[in-house]
């Protein structure tokens, strides 16, 4: 989440489900919260019981909108343009909560006088290099101190040769890097030069009140089809909340991610809070809502291409071939992410265990290097060009819940060896039997040569293991039965796969076998015949010196006498007690439960709780009171544990050339920032652009009312003959298309689809339209659709409904189809995959795709056979779109803007 | 059951003794309800766990009685879901029981056209077989002059299902063999 990482300092959730109790105003975009959260939606309830207000933006009146006090539709894929107009709002108002904003956040530094805003450049802001489409963030830098260290000059010098020789290396790692801030900010050079009058020219405060000048009522009216009124109702209940005596939450999900601005959509959301003084107090925050059960835990303890455990980055080819280079980035820097070095080499000791010493930079050479995106849409095209051969699916069915069905197919049909773990014969597992493109002749089940193994999985009690949900708290599962016949856990299956593969390597002297055969990889059994999973909780935990498990991350060391297999998560077994176990009802307990599971960091529920006091450390209000400085005890302390040094004082001035934690100052509660602040401006950090821009999606209506610059010009393009892309304003594809989840259903169904009770209560998939659109198109609620767009066309079920409003844009109506996504060709109920519609068009700092798009929607059933793919290259046709040769490059920038 | 107290147990007679007049209560009672006890009593053990669908991480207990699952509630302890589940995780029992689950390897050779049955033992093998071959076929020790160790012959994708131990080993044992196209749900 690099939206909050390059923000705050930390990608993940700012807060706990239970603090939106405290809330006086609840936000909730992107999200339908009552519908896909359920059980966490009830504090937004407590939360209005004790008077709050919810608001709840987006293009359906659903589940949330019904118990929202307000329900604002909004065109999807719009959310910058009406964000934007909210700042706009709060700084041409002065609402912003001043002392909060000059104190905690970069409002004063004053920026490089080389940088150019998006106003300046009709939607392109300095840097911008259009053959690659990077950005080279060198312009955006603060300004030096006016008394600089020798540290300080010597980067300067550095910074001075970057901006006359253009540093394309740095670039390229950009991009991959912006998600290593999921705990640790980017590393600016210094503080940097400030203004605390916010009065000069060049500073934040005034580069955003100039960035956002545009974003007024009426032009979020014709951008978003949000009337004045409705915004300004919006704009009052969210600025008459916030501030000394109170506070406002905004909660949002995958109806932010999945876009090609995605983290940008974030960013907008965190610059919004910032100026409200919203971050760091109770009941304020942003609350990420995530999707999955650990989807927060495996990106701390990631399975993602770029990072390794804890967000350290993995090594980038051009920059890391030695440990120093590889910590050297970040090392020094002020703030805990400036000890990097103890975390990144007790992670090696961990991996290679005794074969990694101080002589052999604890075995840095052997972690594999990233050369650029290798992230999974752009894997898939390797694997349709034979690039890529074998691939394990683990408890994930991309043949119905990746963007574009169709290449995720291709790329399964072109692989030597699959192997699919999974609880049911899920689709990934079955495409060459009965999949959409053996249906119209595309593919041949004779012809597809990959060997697949459907290894069966153990279900959630038939293990034992942690999950980390979405307020990073770590909940242990106790095993309650043996999972039956040949099912298996992943541990089970790895430490098993680890073995064989090590023995079958055993005695070879070949060099690149090296990292196998020292691999630290010693995993007992337990009685039920599975690997013991809280001994691999311990080692992720950390040991050391000795075979002591570790209590906190302060104590790791650089010298190898300790081993930690994710720093941020270590303490979860401090005592040698898996606190991820414990259990005391919450009857027992505060409101903040902190004897309820394990929460990264160090247990602490809200993050950079420093800020829920006033720069002498007073809470800002009795009210809104969380954490204070205690000056007889010389400490911090509140019913929560302190997100900062817990003895270091209000006022602290760290002294010159302070390194590390102790450069944090006694007023800089964001203390994963190098600065120590929250960044309405971010200098580094975020590829496409140091401040979120309204851009239209990939495939829009309308033209871009802001800027000639119609798209992200940083979005990663993916250019594959089966990703064709529907024009701007295209008359054949005129409607814009979003997906949603429905609560009786699970991401791409193998979860939900294969279970009678779910299968019973949505039995179908359907789409959402409204009257107007109806009456247009001669739609029959319940009958069929044919829904079309350049990649594909699927049918559905119609339901027509005054919950999907037509909007008004200017002089023109925009119609929206909503499309619930969970259905595939296998379970118990089936039907065509929404997702075959989807485009793949990436935010280039997590490599996401845009669920919105245009089609075109039509009455009936689609055709059948072969005579499906003549229908949809007739629309393509029709639309001008070429057909496409698949140029072997990797993603880059599209010409068109 | 002797016939005078089957007489006497008439749902009739009973409104006409008894205080529920109307015979909406327990005048109208049967045998079956008076003899029915929730699933849960008779329970062996109790296990605590965790809702295995979205992320609010709601709290389960799991009853299991003869090495069966016979339900899975939501726990009232859990300061985050006080006892609450939603339809999936009320449902969550039959992800566990349901019919079509596939508890047995299954094999399809290149080419062919129906599954096969195979040995988890001789699948393993295999599998570790085709890792060793693909890595070498696509092992690549540096690219345009750096030095990179990996091989991008080989992909991985899921994780956000999983357990934070699986997912440690996984990304572990994937680096050692220097896979690096590692990704799951965070990315889609």
């Amino acid at each position: 989440m690099p939206g909050l990482g390059a923000s705050f300092g930390r990608g993940g959730a700012t807060t706990y489900l239970q603090d939106l109790s405290n809330a006086d105003c609840i936000l909730i975009q992107g999200s339908n919260m009552a519908e896909a959260h359920p059980v966490g939606f009830q504090w937004v309830v407590e939360a209005q019981r004790r008077g709050a207000t919810v608001i709840h933006v987006d293009p359906r009146f659903t589940r949330t909108s019904a118990l929202a006090d307000l329900h604002v539709p909004i065109r999807a894929g719009t959310d910058i343009a009406f964000l934007g107009g909210l700042i706009n709002h709060v700084l041409s108002n002065d609402l912003d909560f001043r002392e909060y904003v000059a104190a905690y956040t970069n409002a004063a530094n004053v920026i490089s006088p080389h940088f150019q805003d998006t106003e300046d450049l009709d939607g392109l802001f300095s840097g911008f290099d259009p053959d690659t489409g990077h950005y080279d963030p060198v312009s955006w830098h603060y300004e030096p101190p006016e008394n600089p260290t020798e540290d300080e000059k010597a980067r300067m010098k550095e910074m001075e040769e970057d901006e006359s020789e253009g540093s394309k290396d740095k670039q390229s790692h950009q991009a991959a890097h912006s998600e290593a801030h999921g705990s640790g900010g980017a590393p600016v050079s210094w503080k940097g030069l400030r203004d605390e009058t916010l009065q000069h020219p060049n500073c934040v405060y005034q580069i955003l009140k100039r960035h956002y000048r545009r974003y007024t009522p009426e032009m979020v009216e014709r951008v978003c089809g949000i009337t004045p009124q409705q915004f300004l109702q919006v704009a009052e209940a969210l600025t008459s909340n916030s501030g000394r005596e109170r506070t406002s939450a905004i909660c949002y999900a995958v109806g932010w991610t999945h876009h090609s601005v995605g983290a940008q959509m974030i960013r907008t959301a965190a610059i919004l809070q910032s100026l409200l003084g919203n971050i760091g107090r109770p009941g304020g925050g942003i609350m990420a809502l995530r999707g999955h059960a650990s989807i927060q835990g495996s990106t701390d303890i990631p399975t993602l291409f770029n990072i390794l455990p804890g967000y350290i980055p993995m090594p980038h080819a051009d920059q890391h071939q030695s440990l120093d280079e590889w910590v050297g980035d970040d090392e020094g820097k002020a703030g805990f992410w400036g000890n990097i070095r103890p975390y990144a080499v007790s992670l090696l000791k961990s991996y290679w265990g005794d074969a990694a010493t101080p002589e052999n930079d604890f075995c840095f050479d052997y972690l594999p290097r990233l050369t650029g995106d290798h992230s999974s849409y752009t894997t898939v095209k390797a694997m349709i060009e034979g690039r890529c051969k074998g691939y394990f699916l683990v408890g994930e069915n991309p043949a119905v819940g990746s963007a574009n069905g169709k290449m995720q197919r291709l790329g399964l049909a072109n692989l030597d060896w699959l192997v699919v773990r999974d609880m049911q014969m899920i689709e990934s597992a079955t495409f060459w039997q009965d999949g959409p493109e053996i249906e119209t002749g595309e593919l041949a089940t004779d012809d597809i040569g990959t060997e697949i193994f459907f290894l069966p999985a153990a279900s959630h009690i038939e293990k034992a293991g942690s999950f980390t949900q979405t307020q990073r708290m770590l909940q242990w599962r106790d095993q309650a039965l043996r999972p039956p016949a040949d099912c298996r856990s992943e541990l089970w299956f790895y430490v098993e796969l680890g073995n064989r593969i090590r023995a079958k390597l055993a005695g070879s002297d070949d060099e690149r076998d090296r990292p196998l055969l020292d691999l630290a990889w010693d995993y007992p059994y337990d009685d039920s015949a599975e690997p013991d999973s809280e001994q691999v909780l311990r080692e992720i935990n950390g040991t050391g010196p000795g075979d002591k498990a570790l209590s906190a991350y302060t104590e790791l060391k650089a010298d190898g006498s300790t081993a930690c297999g994710c720093w941020i998560y270590c303490g979860v077994y401090a005592d040698e007690v898996n606190q991820a176990r414990r259990r005391t009802p919450h009857w027992e307990q505060d409101q903040v439960a902190a004897e309820w599971g394990w929460v990264w960091p160090a247990n602490r529920r809200i993050l950079y709780n420093r800020a829920s006091a006033d720069p002498e450390g007073k809470p800002w209000s009795e009210r809104k009171r969380y954490l204070w400085w205690d000056p007889d005890e010389g400490k911090w302390t509140g019913p929560d544990v302190p997100d900062f040094v817990p003895d270091r004082e209000p006022g602290h001035v760290p002294e010159s050339g302070a390194k590390g934690p102790d450069a944090i100052g006694g007023s800089d509660p964001f203390v994963m920032q190098t600065d120590g602040k929250a960044w309405l401006f971010a200098p580094l950090g975020v590829a496409d652009g140091p401040l979120p821009t309204h851009y239209e999606p990939p495939e829009s209506p309308v033209s871009n009312a802001l800027y000639a610059q119609q798209k992200n010009p940083g979005r990663r393009i993916l250019e594959q003959a089966a990703n064709p892309i529907n024009p701007t304003g295209s008359e054949v594809f005129p409607f814009v298309f979003t997906s949603y989840r429905l609560t009786e259903h699970h991401t791409a169904g193998g979860m939900s689809r294969t279970l009678p009770y779910l299968s019973e209560l949505q039995p179908e998939p359907f789409c959402e339209v409204s009257p107007r659109l109806a009456r247009e198109r001669g739609l029959e609620h319940g009958g069929w659709a044919t829904v079309v767009t350049a990649r594909s066309a699927i049918e559905v079920r119609v339901l027509v409904s005054d919950r999907i409003r037509s909007l008004r844009l200017g002089d023109r109506w925009v119609e929206q189809v909503g499309l619930p996504y969970h259905w595939g060709g296998n379970g118990l109920t089936t039907g065509d995959s929404q997702n075959d519609l989807v485009n793949i068009q990436m935010d280039p700092n997590v490599y996401i795709q845009d669920k919105v798009g245009t089609c075109d929607i039509r009455p009936g059933r689609r055709p059948r056979g072969p005579a499906l793919t003549s229908y949809v290259e007739e629309y393509r046709r029709r639309a001008g779109i070429a057909a496409q040769e698949a140029p072997d490059t990797e993603a880059t920038s599209e010409e068109e803007n | 059951m002797a016939l005078t107290s089957r007489i006497g147990d008439w749902s009739l007679l009973r409104q006409l003794r008894g205080r529920d007049s109307l015979g909406r209560g327990e005048a109208a009672r049967s045998e079956r309800s008076r003899t029915l006890r929730p699933r849960t009593v008779g329970a062996d053990r109790v296990v605590d766990s965790i809702c295995p669908y979205c992320a609010v991480g709601c709290a389960q207990k799991v009853y299991v009685k003869d090495e069966r699952v016979v339900q899975i509630e939501g726990s009232p302890a859990s300061p985050i879901s006080r006892g609450r589940l939603c339809p999936k995780g009320s449902a969550s029992k039959q992800l566990v029981t349901s019919p079509t689950r596939v508890t047995r390897v299954r094999y399809r050779r290149p080419h062919g056209s129906e599954w096969e049955d195979l040995d988890l033992d001789t699948a393993m093998d295999m599998i570790a077989d085709r890792v060793i071959r693909t890595r070498r076929e696509f092992w690549e020790w540096e690219s345009e002059g750096r030095r990179t160790r990996r091989t991008l012959g080989i992909a991985s994708l899921g994780g956000a299902t999983l357990d934070n131990e699986e997912n440690y080993l996984m990304k572990k044992l994937y680096t050692a063999m220097g896979a690096i196209s590692i990704e799951n749900q965070a990315r889609i």
